[in-house]
């Protein structure tokens, strides 16, 4: 059954008691707007000394001076090339091929420039691209344009040259072998063949020298078994669409987990098809991404999650390791491994928990397995770091052993937890540079602050997977006076030309078969694929070692990244501080998620006030070692573990940040040991901190049926009628359904061209991507925490997120264990279902769903929006009035109102305010200023422009050329766009699928946009 | 900017046809001064040359040579006039035919001049029979000829009659209206006397009835003070109604540029295709200013204007001189024949102004429909000064888009909407409009 379940937004829904849950049906906000304290006191307004008359008057005359003022048109210089470079047309866009990874993210892209500027990032598709960009390298662009960046190398604090930068770092090195001391390259993670082999010339020139590589969120535990086993430093490059049963201890593998990139492979297996799809189990603390994803979501400690993956173990090798797990647990857990043994090559396991044994018990299950997803698709180079080492350097800095420290892509002193060591240690090193973007939190305290270009300046080329290569190139001129970290190291090694002549040189041997011009072009260059060898380890050991790790004591605090700033190098960007969490729907902050059982333990609590706004209470969280994190705002997870909390890293940045984009608290300090695991207790702090959540906002007003889901038996058995109910209304005293009756005449779409926007609800995975995509597409501007709190945030695609549990279906819910043949477990099942303590998860992409029959077209008193034959819902900004009945008339509450110009206005201090930042504006789309509606426009600049390239090619339209910039930026494939007047289109297809159904079907809107029925496989 | 009423004004449409008639009378006496400057040159050419004939070697001169040299000034190559005073023919004809030939021989002189331009290789020119280059030598040896100027400016001078009649006609008006003012002022004494007479001959004259002056009686009138009202009341929204439309449109506009470029030189006289300059106009949104290198493609070897180009407004010198201000600009020099890298974009006044809420885009115009140039900015090869030609206003795109049909033959994206279309209007011609240019989101996005 579909419609029968109670989704729910908030915890406090799910209290039949509770007067909001009524009043929320009913209300935007729960509490009454206090017009009182303005409107109420009638003798301050009977005092006013301006009359109705006198305020008339004075809006007459200045609307009169104002149109007179305006009379006088400003006088516009128009300055062309004086000599035009032949691949630049004004106003036709050009794409380059590059690639990116810096230390945290990696992708194969498209750059869109725009008379030699990028403005957009697109994935590349090319075959052997494999990984798409998310949110984070799609808000990349607007990093390069960043007004905080360094704009020139800088010698103690004072601005330098790069000569001057050379010949102190040569003198350093010098000074530092004729004393002895050591040369240190401290750098993130390359996975850059030129750059290594730099070093390792480097290091061959430099007998004192040595290479630390450092990552700031760390993944040497499983580097660290995977070495064990294979004897090479890598991680798996795990390949989902190969698996029909996944199992995560854990492991966010939708999210950052060992660098994430796995969503697009995940979302291959879970579209039904044929009556199947991949089955996912997950057991994790905090709710991730993956366990939003999951079918079956086990929320347990990481201490029980590693007692789990040993009885997994123990039952796919047929072993009889000891273990202690919580017998709530111990029936699923048991399900779970008798599933991935029977699954064999087609199970997979991965693990986030950070313990080498643990990861080692992942590679042996796989290996028993023989898994597909696990050994043929070759091991990634992205993580390289070791915590002993780096720790060692931090120690031989304070023995004052280091005489030259020369640190790239990092930010040591943001993100090393014993930061306070490595700037005493810091203090000690004599020359210390550190090449960085920014003059960040490591670079303000360095020798020199080497200013690097962004690396859509720069050339480099990558090697992210083994065997496969792909550069990165330069999109536009440098902005500011940088030089590559690579440009100086060969200075240092004293050869001449550019690492661009290097890369050149270096990759005639890396792509044999294929000419340097052609990779450039296709940006990767797929080379022979490196399986995972053979290798084994003691893997029973690992086991027993595993199962018998006690765990602490207190609280245990799980430190994760979020989808919006991970690891925080780009917390400066307001496209990632605005974007809302996809699980918490809060933007503009860090918090600690607590699950409802905790939270009420210790008297803390979410509510929303009067104005919309969500609020919170503080923590203070003490660890083992008596350090302290004052006013942790809190949130209550609901399908947080219980006894578990959780905080994102990447916040807290205070150097070379905008006023505004200095949010949160730097969870760092707490990731002691590299371990995002850390005991802790947790005391009320008192007082409420203000969130910027649109979780609560924005509210379909009681209206049910907005998700629609069935699990894969229903789907596989019944028909369509009964898992996709269609909406029945009554006519004439008979129930007919709702598709069938309208008031007006319909129109004739048959002509031309006619979009729909499809989105499948079972391979979205809120990532996020889209809404990033969306911004950079179409000018949408940043509001501030302020703002978003006020419920103005101008996203013109939303991604929803609802909670649902299954206390309403019990029916259900025991035919399900019928199925499984595991009747005996029900009781202990569902006394985990029980409501709000582990919650399902859906997401749900809303943008404007352009309505056939559109009623916000209707009201505009001055036709401002209007409907096109395309099937778009047009929105004509100079026309509007800002009546903003629309809105107010929109079901689907898509529309947006700029009730502030948000751009050059110093109120609003993001990229729009400054002319650098500026410049990712699209051209092609207007800049919308105060007082007007604005909303999703289905990419009508795409579409217009693919149309026009075919009329001026001669030639149809061709299905795939039309696309949105969400759809173009979901790996996933959850978005498909096209022309539904082109029988052969695949979005035709997907119109007819029996899966389809529009969003609030019964209100009669016939929408363009059309959902997939999200389908679990429990 | 400035600003242009929304309607034509008596005195306009009066000035327009002064200003029409003047430029007929013009172009009557520039026709009657042309064969007079051929006959001069016709006369002229035997006179110098008796080898070969200068009116071939003219024409041969222009299609071959022109591209590299010049007459009187240096180009690519050096200049050409007398150039059989600097060497014999045998030479000559040795040098164009095969120049590298000759260098490679050792010859000092073609060394030098190899060697003079830069080691540039003169194309060369087999296909060239000794007479012809006979006649080119004997063009090039013609004496620079200042003649036509003196001509030309000795029959430039009845075209000034034009202004003279002007002046006449002012002489007549002037005189007429001193014979009304003597008229009245004879009225008026005569009168005078009169009444003196008629005092004399003591008749009396009869005294002035008392009547109610005739704006009381006006005011009065009800009817007509309503009447008067309305029509005030009526014209003044009318003028009102004109002058708010007027805001914002910038028909006309016609700014002072940095440099002053001609579009009646460049389209007009030399006949140069739209699209040679503003080349992205067929395939992107832009017309594209042309940068300054597609200047130079000819400009490189056009330093000055013809004598001819120059009008009674402005002089060759002046041209001669905006030549120059752009070869500051691209960082020319002429003298050398080469780049020095120093350049100044030039800042031109942009004349078309849309707002940015408007989208627009050339190359559908252009090229898909296949709209003149001259539809939207007007008679462009006309223009000494460019100007506005078109209102820019959303009712002037949105008539065009009613009335055009849409050129869809031999092109195949159209095939299926055109037949899908012409069935559901009925039609065998669809408008802009019926394929969907009315829609609000075409334009504004």
């Amino acid at each position: 059954m579909s419609s029968n379940k109670k989704y729910w937004k908030s915890v406090e829904e799910l209290d039949e008691s509770s007067s909001i849950v009524g009043a929320l049906k009913n209300n935007e906000f729960v509490e009454e707007i206090p017009t009182d304290e303005f409107l109420g006191n009638i003798d301050a307004l009977a005092s006013s000394s301006t009359t109705r008359r006198d305020f008339l008057k004075y809006v007459g005359f200045s609307t009169a001076a104002a149109t007179l003022a305006a009379c006088e048109g400003p006088v516009n210089k128009s300055i062309p090339y004086v000599l035009q470079p032949e691949q630049i047309i004004p106003g036709i866009a050009d794409y380059y091929a590059t690639s990116v990874f810096d230390g945290f993210d990696f992708a194969n892209l498209l750059v869109k420039t725009r008379e030699g500027r990028p403005i957009k990032i697109d994935n590349n598709t090319i075959e052997g691209a494999n990984f798409s960009a998310n949110a984070r390298i799609h808000a990349s662009i607007l990093s390069l344009y960043d007004s905080m960046r360094l704009k020139e190398p800088k010698i103690d604090g004072k601005a330098s040259t790069w000569s001057s930068v050379d010949s102190k770092i040569k003198l350093s090195i010098a000074d530092a072998s004729a004393k002895g001391g050591q040369v240190v390259l401290f750098t993130n993670t390359l996975a850059s063949p030129s750059t290594e082999k730099l070093i390792s010339e480097f290091l061959g020139k430099n007998p004192n020298a040595k290479h630390v590589i450092y990552d700031a969120v760390s993944e040497s535990e499983a580097l660290d078994a995977f070495e064990t086993v294979y004897g090479e430093r890598a991680l798996v490059n795990y390949d989902f669409s190969k698996a029909s049963l996944i199992v995560s201890v854990g492991a966010d593998f939708l999210g950052d987990w060992q660098g994430g990139g796995y969503a697009a492979g995940y979302a291959q297996g879970r579209i039904p098809k044929g009556g199947r799809m991949s089955r996912h189990f997950q057991m994790e603390s905090n709710v991730t991404l993956s366990g939003a994803a999951a079918d079956k979501r086990l929320a347990m400690s990481t201490a029980n999650q590693k007692q789990a993956l040993v009885h997994i173990y123990n039952i796919v090798s047929n072993s009889s390791v000891a273990v202690t797990l919580d017998p709530e647990f111990k029936a699923e857990v048991t399900k779970v491994g008798q599933q991935l043994k029977a699954a064999g090559s087609k199970g997979l396991i991965v693990s986030g928990i950070q313990d080498k044994n643990a990861q080692i018990l992942v590679i042996a299950i796989n290996q028993i397995l023989s898994s597909d997803g696990f050994a043929k698709s070759g091991v990634r180079q992205i993580r390289k770091g070791s915590n002993i080492k780096v720790s060692q350097l931090v120690a031989d800095m304070n023995a004052g052993k280091v005489h030259t420290l020369i640190m790239s892509g990092i930010n040591p002193v943001y993100t090393l937890p014993n930061s306070t060591a490595f700037v005493q240690g810091i203090k000690k090193v004599k020359t210390s540079v550190s090449f960085s973007l920014k003059d960040d939190e490591t670079a303000s305290i360095s020798t020199i602050a080497a200013a690097v270009p962004h690396y859509l300046e720069s050339w480099n080329d990558l090697s992210i997977v083994k065997g496969n290569y792909s550069i990165t190139q330069p999109t536009i001129r440098p902005l500011f006076t940088t030089k590559q970290f690579q440009d100086v190291l060969l200075s240092l090694n004293g050869e001449t030309g550019s690492f661009y002549d290097y890369i050149k040189l270096n990759s005639s041997e890396i792509i044999a078969g294929s000419t340097w011009n052609q990779v450039l072009h296709d940006g990767v260059f797929v080379g022979s694929s490196v399986n995972i060898s053979v290798g084994s380890a003691d893997y029973n050991g690992a086991a027993t070692t595993l199962a018998k790790s006690k765990s602490g004591k207190g609280l245990e605090l799980v430190l994760y990244t979020k989808t919006g700033l991970g690891d925080g190098q780009q917390a400066n960007n307001p496209w990632l501080q605005e974007f809302p969490d996809p699980i918490t729907r809060v933007s503009w902050d860090n918090y600690l998620t607590v699950s409802k059982a905790d939270a009420d333990k210790y008297e803390m609590s979410n509510e929303i006030v009067a104005n919309g706004g969500l609020n919170g209470s503080y923590a203070t969280i003490t660890t083992v070692d008596g350090l302290k994190l004052e006013n942790v705002p809190v949130i209550v997870q609901p399908g947080q573990a219980v006894g578990t909390v959780g905080l994102a890293l990447g916040y807290g940045r205070k150097s070379a940040m905008k006023e505004e984009m200095i949010v949160g608290l730097n969870a760092y300090p707490l990731y002691k040991n590299f371990d995002n695991i850390q005991n802790i207790t947790l005391e009320n702090a008192g007082g409420e901190h203000e969130f910027a959540c649109v979780q609560g906002q924005k509210t379909l007003m009681g209206r049910g049926d907005i998700i629609k889901e069935t699990s894969l038996e229903i789907f596989n058995t019944k028909q369509p009628e009964f898992w996709n109910k269609q909406p029945v209304v009554s006519l004439d005293h008979k129930e007919v359904e709702a598709t069938t009756v309208d008031l007006w005449e319909p129109f004739d779409r048959s002509v031309g061209h006619h979009f729909n926007l499809s989105i499948d609800l079972n391979a979205c995975t809120g990532c996020g991507a889209c809404v990033i995509a969306c911004h950079a597409e179409n000018n949408v501007p940043v509001v501030g925490k302020a703002e978003i709190r006020r419920s103005r945030d101008m996203h013109w695609l939303r991604i929803d997120r609802y909670y649902s549990s299954e206390d309403t279906f019990a029916g259900d819910n025991e035919r399900k264990e019928n199925i499984s043949g595991l009747s005996s477990s029900l009781s202990t099942f569902n006394e985990m279902e029980k409501a709000g303590e582990n919650p399902q998860v859906s997401f749900q992409p809303v943008m404007c769903q352009h309505c056939n029959h559109a009623p916000c077209e209707t009201v505009c008193p001055v036709a401002a929006t209007s409907h096109s034959r395309q099937g778009q819902n047009h929105m004509a900004y100079n026309r509007c009035v800002g009546t903003r009945y629309c809105a107010n008339n929109c079901p689907y509450k898509v529309r947006r109102f700029n009730w502030f110009l948000y751009n050059k206005n110093s109120e609003f201090d993001y990229h729009m305010n400054d002319d650098l930042g500026r410049m990712v504006l699209n051209p092609d789309v207007n800049v919308r200023s105060r007082g007007v509606m604005e909303k999703c426009s289905m990419c009508i600049q795409m579409t217009q422009a693919t149309i026009l390239k075919a009329k001026n090619e001669g030639r149809p339209v061709v299905d795939g050329e039309f696309q949105t910039a969400c759809s173009n930026a979901c790996a996933q494939g959850a978005m498909k766009f096209g022309d539904i007047n082109d029988t052969d289109a695949v979005i035709t297809e997907l119109v007819a699928d029996d899966r389809m159904y529009h969003l609030l079907e019964h209100v009669g809107t016939k929408p363009n946009v059309i959902y997939h029925v999200k389908v679990r496989n429990t | 900017m400035k600003k242009v009423g929304n309607h034509n004004s008596i005195t306009r449409k009066l000035l327009l046809g002064l200003t029409l008639s003047v430029i007929f009378s013009l172009s009557l006496f520039a026709q009657e001064a042309a064969p007079v400057v051929a006959v001069a040159d016709v006369a002229a050419a035997p006179a110098v040359a008796g080898a070969g004939d200068a009116i071939k070697g003219k024409e041969l001169f222009n299609g071959n040579c022109a591209a590299c040299h010049k007459l009187d000034a240096k180009a690519t190559g050096p200049a050409l006039r007398g150039v059989i005073n600097r060497h014999d023919m045998p030479w000559l004809y040795k040098w164009i035919r095969n120049s590298s030939e000759l260098i490679k021989s050792g010859d000092p002189a073609a060394i030098k001049i190899y060697e003079e331009y830069n080691k540039a290789v003169m194309s060369n020119f087999p296909q060239l029979s000794d007479a012809d280059i006979d006649n080119i030598i004997a063009y090039t040896s013609e004496p620079k000829m200042e003649a036509p100027v003196a001509v030309a400016g000795a029959e430039v001078l009845p075209g000034a009659a034009p202004a003279d009649s002007g002046m006449s006609n002012n002489i007549i008006l002037g005189a007429l209206a001193l014979v009304m003012i003597v008229l009245v002022v004879m009225l008026f004494l005569v009168n005078k006397v009169l009444t003196t007479v008629a005092k004399a001959n003591g008749i009396e004259v009869a005294p002035k009835t008392p009547t109610t002056p005739i704006w009381k009686a006006f005011a009065r009138n009800q009817f007509l003070v309503l009447i008067s009202s309305v029509f005030l009341l009526l014209a003044s929204a009318y003028f009102v109604y004109g002058f708010l439309m007027q805001v914002g449109v910038d028909q006309d506009y016609a700014p002072i540029q940095p440099i002053h470029y001609s579009h009646r030189i460049h389209a007009g006289s030399n006949g140069i295709n739209c699209n040679y300059c503003h080349s992205s106009a067929r395939v992107s949104k832009h017309s594209g200013i042309p940068s300054l290198n597609v200047c130079m493609n000819c400009h490189k070897s056009i330093a000055e204007v013809s004598d001819t180009t120059a009008t009674p407004e402005y002089s060759k010198a002046f041209y001669d001189n905006e030549i120059q201000k752009l070869y500051k600009a691209v960082g020319w020099d002429a003298e050398n024949q080469k780049y020095t890298g120093k350049t100044e974009p030039v800042k031109w006044v942009r004349i078309h102004n849309l707002p940015s809420f408007v989208y627009f885009n050339h190359s559908q115009h252009v090229n898909v429909a296949g709209v003149e140039c001259q539809t939207c900015h007007g008679p462009v090869q006309e223009y000494e000064i460019q100007k506005q030609f078109a209102p820019l206003t959303m009712s002037w795109c949105i008539n065009c888009h009613r009335k055009t049909e849409v050129k869809m033959e031999g092109n195949e994206y159209y095939t299926k909407i055109h037949e899908e279309l012409s069935k559901k209007y009925g039609v065998e011609k669809l408008t802009a409009a019926q394929m969907g240019g009315l829609e609000c989101g075409k334009c504004h996005y």
